[in-house]
C-alpha cells in the first residue's frame, strides 16, 4: 500500500496515486475558485432567481453537517453516558467532526455573495428572528468549541503539555456544550425549512422537521464514525495502537445497535408526521414512491440491518450498511432542498447542479481528506501518545 | 427597537418557554393591518397588458434597458417573474371560459410581517411606516434565504455580480412616496388599474367596487389576510388560481411557522446541560459504588482470609502446645520412674 510504503520511507515519493489525484482535485477547485470570484455566482452555478440554494447547501452545508454529527454523539457516549470503551474512538470522530464543520464554512464561502460578511449576523447586527441566525450562532459557536476539544492533539504532537493539561480538564463542559449546540443548530437546518410550506412537498414538509433532522443526525454520526473507520482501518491501520484497534470493534457493535434503535425511533416519527397532517394519500403518487423508496430502502433497510449485524456481531454487514445509511442521510437532505423543494415549478425552471457546483463539491471533499491523512499520519489520533497514556 | 427584534432578543435570552404563544398574541394585537401604511390595489378587471408600469418601474428604478422594447407586447406570451433588472412584470393568462385573457401585474406585495425581514439572519429588511419593505444592501451576506422564505417567489439576485451583488426587488419607489409622488408604475397606468392609498382606504375602495359590480367580481380582496396581510391587493373578476395566484397560503405571516422552533431555543439551552449533567453525574455514581463495592468485596475477602489463617494458626499452636505438654508429662513421668528405680536399686543393695 502506498501509505505503508512512504511511511516507512519515512517520506518516499511525493507522486503516489492518491497525491495525484488530489492534486488534480485541487488544481481545478483552485480554476474554479477564481472563476466563482471573477465572474460571481452565475459563473460557476446553475442557481437562478426560482433556486437560489443549489448542491453547495444541500450537499456541503446539509449533508457535511448532519455527517459531522460523530463528534457529539461520540463524545457524549464516552464522557456523558460514561461508557469508557469508546474512548478511542473519540479522537477520530471529534477530528472528522472539527474537519467537517470547518469545511461546511469554508464551502459557504462560495455559496454566500459576500463571504468576507460571513460574521455579520454574530458581530454587526443580529436577526434573532431568523432561523439561519441560530443556524449560523450554534455553527460559529461550535467550530471554535470542536477546535479547542481537537487542539490537545495538536499540542501533544508539539509537546506543550501545560497548555494541553488545561484543556484536557474542559472536557466534560466542552462535551456537554457540544450536545447542546449540536441540538439547536441540527435541529434549526431543518426548520430552516418551516418558512417556506407552499414550496416544499406535503410529504417532506412537517412541523416536525427540526426533530426529524435532530434525530437522522444521531444516526448520521454514528453511521460517519464507523464508516470512516472502516476506511482508516483500511488506509491508515499502521498508525492505530493496540488500544483504538482492540476497542473499535466495540464501537463498530455498540454504534450499530444504538444507530438501530434511533433509526426505530425516526421512522415512527416520520408515521406520526404523515399521521398528523393527514398525508397518507399523496403516498400513492410519484412523489410518494420516491418518498418510500428514501424511508423503506435507506432508513428502514439499514435499521434492521443494523439490528442483524449486532445481534450477529456482524462486524462487515455493519461496516456495508453504514454505507446505506450514510446515503440515506445524503437521499434526505437533497429531497428536502432540492428534489422535494419547488416541486410546483414547471420542470424546465427546476434545478440541477452545474459541473461547475459539483467540482466544487468534489474540491472541499478532497480538501477535507488531504488534512484528515496529514493530521492522522503525524498527530496522535489513532495511537496514544508516549508521554500522554491512559487519558486524552 | 421593533417588534420582531424585541422578540428575537427575548427568545434569545431565554427569558419565557411561551415565547411563540407570546409573539402571536403580540402580532395580532399591534398589526391590525398597519391600516395608516401605504398601500396599492390592483384591479385584473382593468389591465389591459400595455405594459406602461414596467416601463416606468425601469425609468424610475434606472434599471437597465431590456432587449425587447416595452411597447413589444409579444413579450406577453410567455409567463415571465421578476429578476435583478425586472422589478415588476405583467403576465398574461387565459382563464378556462373566459372571453378575453386577463393581465396580473407581479411585484413584491410588501408583507404586513414580510417572511423575508423574518429570515434575515442581519435583518437587512425591514417593513416601514410607509408601507414599503425596503431591504439593505450594505448588511447583506447574500445567504439567499429571504428568497427560499418568500412565498410569492419575488427576491431575485444579482449571480452574475462577483464582488458586490445584492438582492433585487420592487421598492414601492420609497424615496418618491417620502417625496408625496406615486410609485412610478401607479402614475404611469393609463387605465387606472393601479391605485394608492391608505391600506384602511384601499381596502375599503376594494369592497365598494366589489359590492357595485358583484357579477364583475370575485367576493375577495387577495392580500387582506394572504400571510397575515399584504400592502399590495388584487380583485378580480376570475379565480386567482388561474392568474397564476396561489390560494393555499394561508392567513398565518410567514414569521409563525418558525416562532415555534425558535421558542424552543431555551428550553433546549435551559434543560439539556442539567438532564446531561444529570446523566453524568448517575453513571459517575455507578461507577463509584460499583468500585466501592468492588473494594468492599476485596477488603472482605482479605479479612476473611486472615481470620481463616489467624484461627487456623491458633488451632496448631493449642495443638502443638498440647503436644508439647504431653511430651513433657512423658519425659517427667520418665525421669521420675528412672529416679524412683535408682532409689529402689540402691535400696536393695
Amino acid at each position: 500500500m502506498t501509505t505503508h510504503a512512504s511511511a516507512k520511507n519515512g517520506g518516499g515519493s511525493l507522486f503516489t496515486p492518491f497525491n495525484v489525484i488530489c492534486g488534480i482535485i485541487l488544481l481545478i477547485g483552485a480554476g474554479l475558485t477564481v472563476l466563482r470570484f471573477t465572474g460571481g455566482l452565475g459563473a460557476v452555478t446553475a442557481l437562478d432567481d426560482n433556486n437560489p440554494w443549489g448542491i453547495w447547501i444541500a450537499f456541503d452545508l446539509l449533508c457535511g453537517v448532519a455527517l459531522a454529527a460523530g463528534g457529539y454523539t461520540t463524545s457524549a457516549a464516552c464522557y456523558v453516558f460514561g461508557l469508557k470503551r469508546y474512548h478511542g474512538a473519540v479522537r477520530p470522530a471529534i477530528l472528522t467532526a472539527f474537519l467537517g464543520y470547518a469545511l461546511v464554512v469554508f464551502a459557504l464561502h462560495y455559496d454566500v455573495g459576500r463571504p468576507w460578511r460571513l460574521p455579520y449576523p454574530v458581530f454587526v447586527q443580529q436577526g434573532t428572528t431568523s432561523i439561519l441566525f441560530e443556524v449560523g450562532l450554534c455553527v460559529f459557536i461550535y467550530l471554535t468549541v470542536l477546535f479547542v476539544e481537537f487542539l490537545p492533539v495538536a499540542l501533544e504532537w508539539k509537546g506543550w503539555p501545560k497548555t494541553r493539561n488545561v484543556l484536557v480538564k474542559l472536557t466534560m463542559a466542552l462535551t456537554i456544550l457540544g450536545v447542546v449546540l449540536s441540538t439547536m443548530h441540527q435541529s434549526s437546518l431543518g426548520a430552516l425549512f418551516l418558512i417556506a410550506p407552499t414550496k416544499l412537498h406535503p410529504l417532506w414538509y412537517s412541523s416536525y422537521l427540526p426533530v426529524f433532522f435532530f434525530v437522522s443526525s444521531m444516526f448520521a454520526g454514528m453511521s460517519m464514525v464507523i464508516f470512516e473507520g472502516s476506511m482508516s482501518h483500511r488506509w491508515l491501520h499502521h498508525k492505530m495502537d493496540s488500544g483504538h484497534l482492540d476497542a473499535s470493534d466495540h464501537v463498530v457493535l455498540g454504534f450499530a445497535k444504538a444507530a438501530s434503535y434511533i433509526m426505530f425511533g425516526y421512522l415512527s416519527l416520520k408515521a406520526f408526521g404523515l399521521a398528523m397532517d393527514n398525508r397518507w394519500h399523496y403516498l400513492l403518487t410519484g412523489y410518494g414512491a420516491w418518498f418510500l423508496f428514501e424511508v423503506l430502502g435507506f432508513v428502514a433497510l439499514p435499521c434492521y440491518l443494523y439490528a442483524v449485524g449486532a445481534r450477529d456481531k456482524n462486524i462487515g454487514l455493519i461496516r456495508k450498511t453504514s454505507i446505506l445509511a450514510v446515503l440515506g442521510i445524503v437521499l434526505n437532505r437533497f429531497n428536502i432542498s432540492l428534489v422535494a423543494f419547488n416541486w410546483q415549478l414547471p420542470s424546465a425552471d427546476r434545478y440541477f447542479p452545474s459541473l461547475g457546483e459539483i467540482g466544487v463539491s468534489v474540491f472541499v471533499v478532497t480538501v477535507g481528506l488531504v488534512a484528515f491523512k496529514f493530521i492522522t499520519t503525524r498527530m496522535p489520533v489513532f495511537f496514544e501518545h508516549p508521554d500522554y497514556p491512559d487519558h486524552h | 427597537m421593533n417588534r420582531r427584534t424585541f422578540l428575537g432578543l427575548m427568545g434569545a435570552a431565554g427569558v419565557t418557554l411561551g415565547t411563540g404563544s407570546v409573539s402571536h398574541a403580540a402580532s395580532a394585537a399591534d398589526v391590525k393591518g398597519l391600516p395608516d401604511s401605504g398601500a396599492v390595489l390592483f384591479d385584473a378587471t382593468r389591465c389591459i397588458g400595455c405594459r406602461k408600469c414596467e416601463e416606468a418601474c425601469n425609468t424610475v428604478n434606472e434599471l437597465p434597458k431590456p432587449q425587447a422594447k416595452f411597447d413589444d407586447l409579444k413579450v406577453l406570451e410567455t409567463p415571465r417573474r421578476t429578476h435583478a433588472d425586472v422589478f415588476t412584470v405583467v403576465n398574461k393568462y387565459q382563464p378556462a371560459g373566459a372571453k378575453a385573457p386577463v393581465f396580473r401585474k407581479i411585484q413584491c406585495n410588501h408583507c404586513l410581517e414580510p417572511a423575508c425581514a423574518s429570515a434575515c439572519f442581519v435583518q437587512a429588511f425591514k417593513k416601514n411606516e410607509t408601507g414599503a419593505v425596503s431591504y439593505d444592501a450594505s448588511l447583506c451576506v447574500g445567504c439567499r434565504y429571504c428568497m427560499i422564505a418568500c412565498s410569492f417567489g419575488i427576491p431575485a439576485y444579482e449571480y452574475n455580480e462577483a464582488l458586490t451583488p445584492r438582492v433585487r426587488k420592487c421598492t414601492f419607489c420609497e424615496p418618491r412616496l417620502k417625496e408625496g409622488k406615486l410609485p412610478g408604475c401607479v402614475e404611469a397606468c393609463p387605465k387606472e388599474a393601479l391605485v394608492f392609498g391608505k391600506r384602511s382606504e384601499i381596502i375599503r375602495i376594494a369592497r365598494q367596487r366589489i359590492m357595485d359590480n358583484p357579477d364583475k367580481y370575485l367576493d375577495h380582496i387577495y392580500g387582506e389576510h394572504e400571510m397575515g396581510g399584504t400592502a399590495w391587493m388584487t380583485i378580480s373578476g376570475v379565480p386567482f388560481k388561474e392568474l397564476g395566484m396561489r390560494e393555499d397560503l394561508g392567513v398565518e405571516p410567514a414569521g409563525s411557522y418558525t416562532s415555534g422552533a425558535l421558542s424552543a431555543v431555551p428550553v433546549v439551552v435551559g434543560m439539556w446541560p442539567v438532564l446531561l449533567g444529570g446523566i453524568y453525574a448517575v453513571s459517575k455514581r455507578k461507577d463509584r459504588i460499583a468500585e466501592e463495592e468492588k473494594q468492599k468485596a476485596v477488603t472482605d475477602a482479605i479479612a476473611r482470609a486472615s481470620a481463616d489463617a489467624e484461627a487456623k494458626l491458633s488451632e496448631e499452636l493449642t495443638k502443638a502446645e498440647v503436644a508439647n505438654k504431653r511430651r513433657i508429662e512423658v519425659e517427667v513421668k520418665k525421669a521420675l520412674e528412672a529416679a524412683a528405680q535408682s532409689q529402689t536399686s540402691g535400696e536393695e543393695e
